[in-house]
């Protein structure tokens, strides 16, 4: 019964500063002898402070059949331990000012809490005891197995555009495991169990298989001593580390679906590519196809496809999506909502038509550098939430990357060329094998009821 | 043992010494007002301007014609259109965010130190000089006309209209701030003239900034991006809106495995001497996340939703008690009735010392973490300014909390906690419950 009464001031061992490599300004960054790597990120502006633990597993890492176990093993992170009863981790963050969550992807899980840094110490305590510590209750993880059953009804099976990026995956990822949901498939969801949680956190929640990132009001100095006193006594797990997943073939042949769904709008375009991912000492490839995603669509009026296809009324949104932040290859995508009048294949044409446009220009040099200006600025913008750097460093770390290549990453972009961009161009954009979907409404249905039997009314204000 | 701790931990948190933020209440030289939170830690400033009366000063014919106008804001002006607009801002990295609510239009605008001047230039043009050029507006009306199709096959978005219809009477509040298909598509750029003159003007504005300035900087500042602006709208401000919600259900069709629920009630105004006892019973009943009554006996023992809340909604022209869920088709009547049964136990039983102290300390304990940053700093002082919050009200906002009694929350609770003045709108296909009038 200790679990709370560690709330004594720091203490701060003067001689126990930590070697410091070259960082930028504010950040530092040890390994526990435990294997536990660590980022401490100080902006002593509000007494404020984030912890995050990310685990370098995720969806990807699950086994055929136990689809959304990561995810629901995360839920069931809540569930108590030795000394915390069921809930009561959030209870206790709640009860002290701060607010706590967690969530999970294709290659990480993570739990975080923000709270004032004076509780700092409690919730290092209850995240290392949970990372070791975990108990679930009989009666809890039957009802929680509801709960993300009903997440996923609420996230995907009430959504047509997500329940049509579901099909779009499997359709790209043959191979992959990004080819299955994070959350899961319904019916493999309904048969996970307790034993099957428990074996997913007894194989895979150990520090060294985890990254800890602290990030607002505390010094490096204290950060330390905090992560050596809480996190220092848990044991590693040799085997914890992520096995090498089945790789994607190379695709051959251009690849199309189509999905008609009376809950649908407007016809919506998505069209993606293999891309190659952001890698420890390798990420030019992945700045290049970030500046492209910014060049192709990151303004409104000044980007290549706002210009080509949205000021001319071709399209009536664009985008282009690239995040090169994951373990293996991953997508460059582009999207597109057809103009009023516009037929969806002359829209696709259009679109066409841009990117051979583009690939045969390259980039106008005045776009490119407008584009740095903004990265530049960003940069600086980031500065003012600590929170917001924490992800950085958290999500760069868990997918294999170095604290260096997360510091690195802002000059790496900074220094793309236009011949990068067009490399990266030709790579994505000159590429028959991709995978073209279009979600589509049904011919005469239900947003025309809706229209008329809905009469139009404001969304109420946001709850306080 | 816990219990005990817990207490330490609560009179501990009222101790602390808070770390107070120094607001800096400024008048420009041409005499407008403004708030500052200086920090010359990091080379650019936040600024957040809000207009007062928002979407909400549209027209009666015109509805959708204020957002219209607010989304073109960007689009074209003085000498340049609307792609050399944009490249002039990208070229300073400079960000500026338009936003038509319902009760302001808000600009949220971020300006590295640098070149301050010249992005404050092209913010001065935007909001005096609006082109309105021709193939923008369609443009923009094509875009919005989207919006309105697509929250038509959103089941929140249903939901949410629906209840704000049966609410609001034919106070704006009743109606979607972008207007309807038929609205939009009538709009002719003397009715964005109009709703530019109703809204943005000098009387209008609040005036917030944070970051690396400092004060006689800032009222140079603001002086140079709204002294052009007419002196006052061309409108009175809105009325308040009138209550008109009954209590009961609405069952929209919505082929879905799941029902979305949004609900309201009457609330009460921040004036309301019980205002503060209404947010503690709030936070235990709904608003209060994994540590609410309702999140407890709906998602946690029962797994009948992902998440179920509520919150005080309190707009500057009405407001409410309301809240949201989704749930499986099947199990929805057994949440609302768990709803319901929390809604009106509420108001029997005093709340325990505990479930008290810990909503005390959640809500004052949170409170000073959302000071965060330039940005969320200028955003918080220009809703405050805009809601009639003195300056001082970050200093004394926690000691009305503490304040706060359990006889005064169930006080609160009796008086406005009622199952039966509840409308409960679904949007699905619901099992077990039936369509009152």
């Amino acid at each position: 019964m200790t679990i709370l009464t560690r709330l004594s001031p720091f203490v701060l061992a003067l001689a126990a500063t930590p070697a410091l490599a070259e960082m930028p300004k504010g950040i530092s960054h040890f390994t526990l002898d435990n294997g536990l790597e660590a980022v401490v990120i100080e902006d002593h502006r509000a007494p404020v402070v984030v912890q995050m633990v990310w685990y370098k597993i995720g969806s990807a890492d699950e086994q055929p059949g136990k689809s959304g176990i990561a995810h629901y093993l995360e839920h069931l992170m809540f569930k108590g331990t030795d000394k915390l009863g069921p809930g009561e981790l959030s209870k206790t963050v709640t009860a002290n000012g701060g607010m706590d969550n967690a969530f999970t992807s294709y290659d990480y899980t993570a739990y975080f809490q923000r709270i004032a840094s004076d509780r700092l110490p409690l919730v290092m305590e209850m995240e290392s005891d949970r990372m070791q510590n975990l108990r679930i209750g009989e009666d809890d993880w039957q009802a929680e197995r509801q709960v993300v059953l009903e997440e996923r009804s609420q996230r995907t099976d009430s959504d047509p555009g997500a329940q049509f990026s579901e099909e779009r995956s499997a359709v790209q990822f043959y191979n992959h495991p990004y080819g299955r949901p994070v959350i899961g498939w319904r019916q493999e969801m309904e048969g996970l169990t307790r034993d099957d949680a428990i074996a997913w956190y007894d194989a895979h929640y150990a520090p060294n298989d985890a990254v800890l990132i602290i990030a607002g009001d505390v010094t490096a100095e204290q950060a330390k001593e905090l992560a050596e006193k809480y996190y220092g006594p848990v044991p590693s797990k040799p085997d914890a580390t992520r096995k090498a997943r089945p790789q994607e073939p190379e695709q051959r042949a251009d690849r199309r679906i189509e999905r008609s769904d009376p809950r649908v709008a407007q016809p919506v375009l998505v069209r993606t590519t293999l891309a190659p991912e952001r890698n420890a000492g390798d990420q030019k490839q992945a700045a290049a196809l970030s500046v492209l995603a910014e060049l192709l669509a990151g303004s409104p009026q000044t980007s290549v496809l706002a210009r080509d296809l949205v000021l001319t009324g071709k399209a009536l949104y664009v985008d282009a999506a690239y995040d090169g932040l994951t373990v293996d290859p991953t997508t460059f995508g582009l999207s597109l909502v057809p103009g009023p009048g516009v037929s969806n294949e002359d829209a696709e044409a259009a679109l066409d038509a841009a990117l051979q446009k583009f690939l045969e220009d390259g980039p106008d040099t005045q776009q490119l550098e407008r584009v740095k200006t903004q990265i530049r600025a960003s940069r600086i913008y980031a500065q003012d939430s600590a929170h917001g750097r924490a992800y950085d460093y958290g999500q760069g770390l868990s997918i294999g990357l170095g604290i260096e290549d997360v510091n690195d990453w802002p000059d790496i972009l900074g220094a793309v060329t236009a011949d990068e961009v067009r490399a990266a161009a030709k790579l994505v954009l000159d590429n028959p094998a991709s995978v073209t979907g279009w979600l589509l409404p049904e011919a005469g249905a239900a947003s025309a009821d809706a229209a008329t039997t809905i009469p139009a009314a404001a969304t109420t204000e946001e709850v306080q | 043992m816990i219990r005990a701790l817990a207490t330490f931990v609560f009179v501990a948190l009222a101790s602390l010494p808070a770390r107070a933020i120094e607001i800096q209440q400024i008048t420009s030289p041409g005499g407008i007002k403004a708030w500052l939170v200086e920090d010359h830690s990091i080379p650019f400033t936040a600024l957040s301007l809000m207009f007062k009366g928002g979407a909400s000063l549209d027209a009666p014919e015109k509805r959708g014609a204020i957002s219209m106008m607010t989304a073109l804001l960007e689009e074209g002006s003085g000498e340049m259109n609307s792609v050399q607009y944009a490249e002039a801002v990208e070229g300073l990295g400079a960000i500026t965010r338009f936003d038509a609510g319902d009760d302001a239009l808000t600009v949220n605008a971020r300006a590295l130190t640098e070149n301050r001047d010249q992005a404050a230039d092209l913010l001065r043009q935007a909001l005096t000089e609006p082109r309105f050029d021709p193939d923008a507006v369609e443009r923009i009306r094509a875009q919005i006309q989207s919006v309105i199709r697509s929250e038509a096959t959103d089941p929140n978005a249903i939901a949410n209209k629906e209840l704000a219809r049966q609410a609001w009477g034919d106070h704006p509040y009743a109606t979607s701030v972008n207007g309807t298909a038929e609205s939009i598509a009538a709009i002719t750029r003397d009715d964005l003239l109009d709703a530019k003159n109703r809204i943005l003007a000098r009387d209008r504005v609040v005036v917030a900034a944070a970051g690396d300035i400092d004060a006689a900087e800032l009222g140079k500042l603001i002086d140079r991006i709204l002294g052009g602006l007419p002196e006052a709208g061309s409108v009175p401000l809105p009325e308040p809106a009138k209550l008109q919600l009954t209590g009961g259900v609405t069952v929209i069709d919505w082929d879905s495995p799941q029902t979305v629920v949004s609900f309201a009630q009457p609330g009460l105004p921040m004036s309301d001497p019980d205002y503060f006892a209404a947010f503690v019973a709030d936070h235990i009943l709904g608003g209060g996340g994994f540590s609410s009554r309702l999140m407890d006996q709906i998602r946690e023992k029962r797994g009948l939703t992902y998440g179920v809340a509520t919150g005080l909604s309190n707009g500057v022209y009405g407001e409410t008690w309301m809240g949201g869920m989704a749930s499986a088709n099947q199990k929805v009547a057994e949440a609302i009735g768990l709803i319901r049964q929390e809604w009106d136990r509420f108001g029997e039983a005093p709340v325990s010392e505990k479930e008290l102290n810990d909503a005390k300390t959640y809500l004052t304990g949170e409170y000073p973490l959302r000071f965060n940053g330039n940005g969320q700093i200028a955003s918080i002082l220009a809703g405050m300014q805009l809601i009639g919050l003195p300056a001082d009200y970050v200093n004394t906002r926690n000691s009305k909390i503490e304040a706060v009694t359990a006889e005064d929350v169930q006080r609160v609770a009796k008086r406005l906690l009622h199952s039966d003045q509840i409308r409960f709108v679904l949007v699905g296909r619901p099992e077990g419950i039936e369509a009152t009038n």
